[in-house]
């Protein structure tokens, strides 16, 4: 009965606190000026189950991809293991399922287990690739001691929740030999291998074990999950709004202003402008808030994985630039807005803007829009839409392009092309013969 | 050469099939008029009736809107939608893949609806129609060829294949170079880079394609876009190679095989 207090308790502490930062997460979100766009639900369906649900995108690289696979469905199928665990905890029983499922029980139980080990040597394997290979995209100048931690954070909590596991099984199958309260599970192929560990124990010292793994591991997941809602690991949610949300148009387009084609039009005379529009609001963005809300869900998208960074030839040849860090510091701007807000802090008044303070205007202008960064996202995230925003601030709110860009404009103003030519040549090609 | 303007053949009463929509670095850089003759003379030869817009052309606004200035860009857009509805036009074709992106996406929104086919599809059409007609044992047969994507073709539209296509009727050794088609690298020039210099770093990012492109050992570069070619041409001038490795349009190495330019 102690045990069902406290696991009601636990249980209910961890809702409330998920569900307070889910709430902020959404609140956060919603500091974005243009909603989320829910057209072409088919569509959007689709891009959601191939990429998120299907990991569609991750296959361009097939080692990481297998082994996130493995994680992927470990996660998806062990939380039916945690259901049972729920269940149990509440109702005080111990596996209430296996009478049920028989010798099905014995093999989903197996099933389990060859996740969790599956689960256990990709976390293993991802960190040796983090720290000992240290493979590149993982130790880009963005990746500082903060995002480096919380990735071995994660990978280090992923491989003791399923040590946990694997040893509440193997004490299990030892009491089930002595125990008639331990319901029967059937052999247990890769725990009844570290049950020579504990093989001669006394009795209470296996049940203390075995029960210390349980709680051990939900309140484990418990944890987890609410260090997630604050981690760059949110991808596992966030990935499945992120993919159905994405942007639908070919990668080539830029979203439109229509405050601006308005006022062209205007200026054009044409008939069927607006001559009273609204206010035209900051034209681009300088900080979050100017923002489109599926950037922002973007930043929360991001797992900093760095395929965008190791793709980006801004970034390959040694330019400030880094995709990721867009994303990263866009995030970071957000929560750093909103703990003001929590604080009853006016929210943009620190002084500071995601342009300039975050991101500079050397990393903006060294993009050449190729959407590698787009194209190799797993998750769809878009970090050029961002840029471009940034750039719009810039070259019409300050007018603060790189000169040669002003050049150019003034180009394209006087002689209708990039170039400083004639237009009364633009047809000389026709008659020369070079 | 026969380049017909928009305003000629209205005159006489006449629709062409398709406009040449040249652009600016068709127009005005010299590298790049080759490309654009060689175009002509193919759309000529196989009597594709079309039609330039000669002066009436104006900048898309491409650079403008990458590099923030929406309304520059915006401005250049009606202009151009608005000659080219009053014109009546319905089908684009050119070989600039930042225009072909910005009419066939961006020109819509503002009222300015074609059919925009970029040069390399509209070359692979007329080859499959039997239109341009491969000859056995052309210049290019068995000689190595890569092709280098321009992210305004293949990653911003999809477009990959057609290209690919237009050399292998060439009869030619088509290499690839590692990062190709999704994953192909920028030549550097894209998002209006084409109008300043680069920000400070270990490399040009057009050298470093260029080495790429020349450790395929091909002895020719095939672009599909006037801002690869400047970049890739400059690249392997870099390395001292432009003797032996040239870089060329799709058009051009088309025109050739047909014997249309020299």
């Amino acid at each position: 009965m102690i045990q069902q207090i406290a696991f009601v308790l636990t249980l209910a502490a961890a809702v409330f606190i998920i569900a307070r930062r889910v709430g902020t997460i959404r609140k956060n979100i919603r500091l974005g000026r243009k909603p989320l766009a829910d057209d072409r639900p088919q569509e959007r369906l689709k891009n959601m189950t191939l990429v998120a649900f299907g990991q569609k995108k991750m296959f361009k690289r097939f080692i990481p991809a297998i082994l996130h696979l493995f994680i992927y469905v470990g996660f998806l199928v062990i939380n039916l293991e945690v259901l049972e665990f729920v269940i149990d905890g509440l109702a005080g029983t111990h596996r209430i399922f296996a009478p049920y499922l028989g010798s099905f029980y014995t093999v989903l139980m197996n099933i389990f287990e060859f996740l969790a080990v599956a689960v256990l040597l990709s976390c293993v394997i991802f960190l040796i690739r983090r720290n000992v290979i240290k493979v590149k995209r993982f130790w880009n100048y963005e990746m500082t001691k903060w995002p480096r931690l919380d990735a071995n954070i994660i990978l280090f909590t992923e491989v003791i929740l399923m040590l946990a596991i694997l040893t509440m099984n193997a004490t299990d199958q030892l009491l089930q030999q002595t125990n008639g309260h331990y319901t029967q599970t059937g052999s247990l192929f890769f725990s009844s291998m570290l049950m020579p560990l504990f093989n001669g124990l006394p009795e209470n010292t296996l049940i203390f074990i075995e029960r210390f793994a349980w709680w051990f591991h939900i309140i484990g997941i418990l944890a987890f999950s609410i260090y997630i809602t604050y981690s760059k690991h949110l991808h596992i949610f966030i990935a499945f709004p992120n993919t159905y949300y994405a942007k639908l148009e070919p990668k080539g387009h830029m979203n439109n202003m229509p405050v601006v084609t308005n006022e062209v039009k205007l200026m054009l005379n044409l008939p069927d402008a607006n001559p009273n529009p609204a206010e035209a609001g900051r034209f681009g963005a300088k900080d979050i808030n100017d923002l489109s809300q599926l950037n922002l869900l973007n930043a929360y998208a991001c797992t900093e994985c760095g395929r965008c960074t190791s793709e980006c030839p801004a970034s390959i040849t040694g330019k400030k630039l880094s995709p990721r860090k867009i994303m990263m510091d866009t995030r970071d701007r957000m929560e750093d807005v909103r703990k003001r807000i929590d604080k009853g802090e006016e929210a943009f008044a620190d002084g500071k803007t995601l342009l300039n303070d975050y991101i500079t205007k050397e990393e903006i202008n060294a993009c050449t829009s190729c959407n590698a960064c787009v194209e190799a996202c797993p998750v769809m995230i878009n970090p050029l839409e961002i840029i471009l925003e940034l750039r719009r601030y810039v070259a019409m709110e300050e007018s603060g392009a790189p000169a040669s860009w002003n050049g150019m404009f003034q180009n394209i103003e006087t002689s209708f092309a990039p170039w400083k030519f004639s237009p009364a040549d633009r047809f000389n090609w026709a008659q020369e013969n070079k | 050469m026969i380049a017909p303007t928009l305003a000629e053949l209205t005159a006489k009463g006449e629709t062409p099939e398709v406009l040449f929509w040249v652009g600016c670095a068709g127009s005005f850089d010299d590298r790049y008029k080759r490309v654009t003759r060689a175009f002509a003379k193919i759309l000529e030869a196989v009597n594709v009736k079309f039609a330039v817009l000669g002066t009436e052309e104006t900048c898309t606004g491409d650079p403008a809107r990458r590099a923030g200035n929406e309304f520059l860009f915006q401005m250049q857009a009606m202009n151009n939608i608005q000659v080219m509805n009053a014109y009546g036009v319905k089908k684009i074709v050119t070989a600039c893949p930042h225009c072909f992106n910005t009419i066939r996406n961006e020109y819509r929104e503002l009222g300015g609806d074609y059919e925009v086919i970029h040069h390399s599809v509209f070359l692979q059409q007329l080859i499959n129609d039997g239109r341009i007609k491969m000859k056995e044992g052309g210049s290019y047969k068995g000689k190595k060829i890569t092709y280098h994507d321009s992210c305004y073709l293949g990653r911003a539209n999809g477009i990959y294949e057609a290209p690919r296509a237009v050399l292998e009727a060439l009869d030619a050794d088509l290499v690839e170079m590692k990062r190709c088609r999704t994953t192909g690298l920028c030549c550097g020039a894209g998002g209006a880079q084409m109008f300043k210099e680069p920000e400070p770093g270990k490399k040009d990012i057009n050298i470093e394609r260029a080495d790429e492109a020349l450790a395929t050992g091909a002895t020719t570069i095939a672009v599909a876009c006037p801002f690869c070619m400047t970049m890739l041409n400059d690249g392997v001038k870099n390395k001292n190679k432009e003797a032996e490795v040239k870089v060329k349009d799709l058009a051009e190495l088309i025109a050739e095989s047909q014997g249309l330019v020299g």
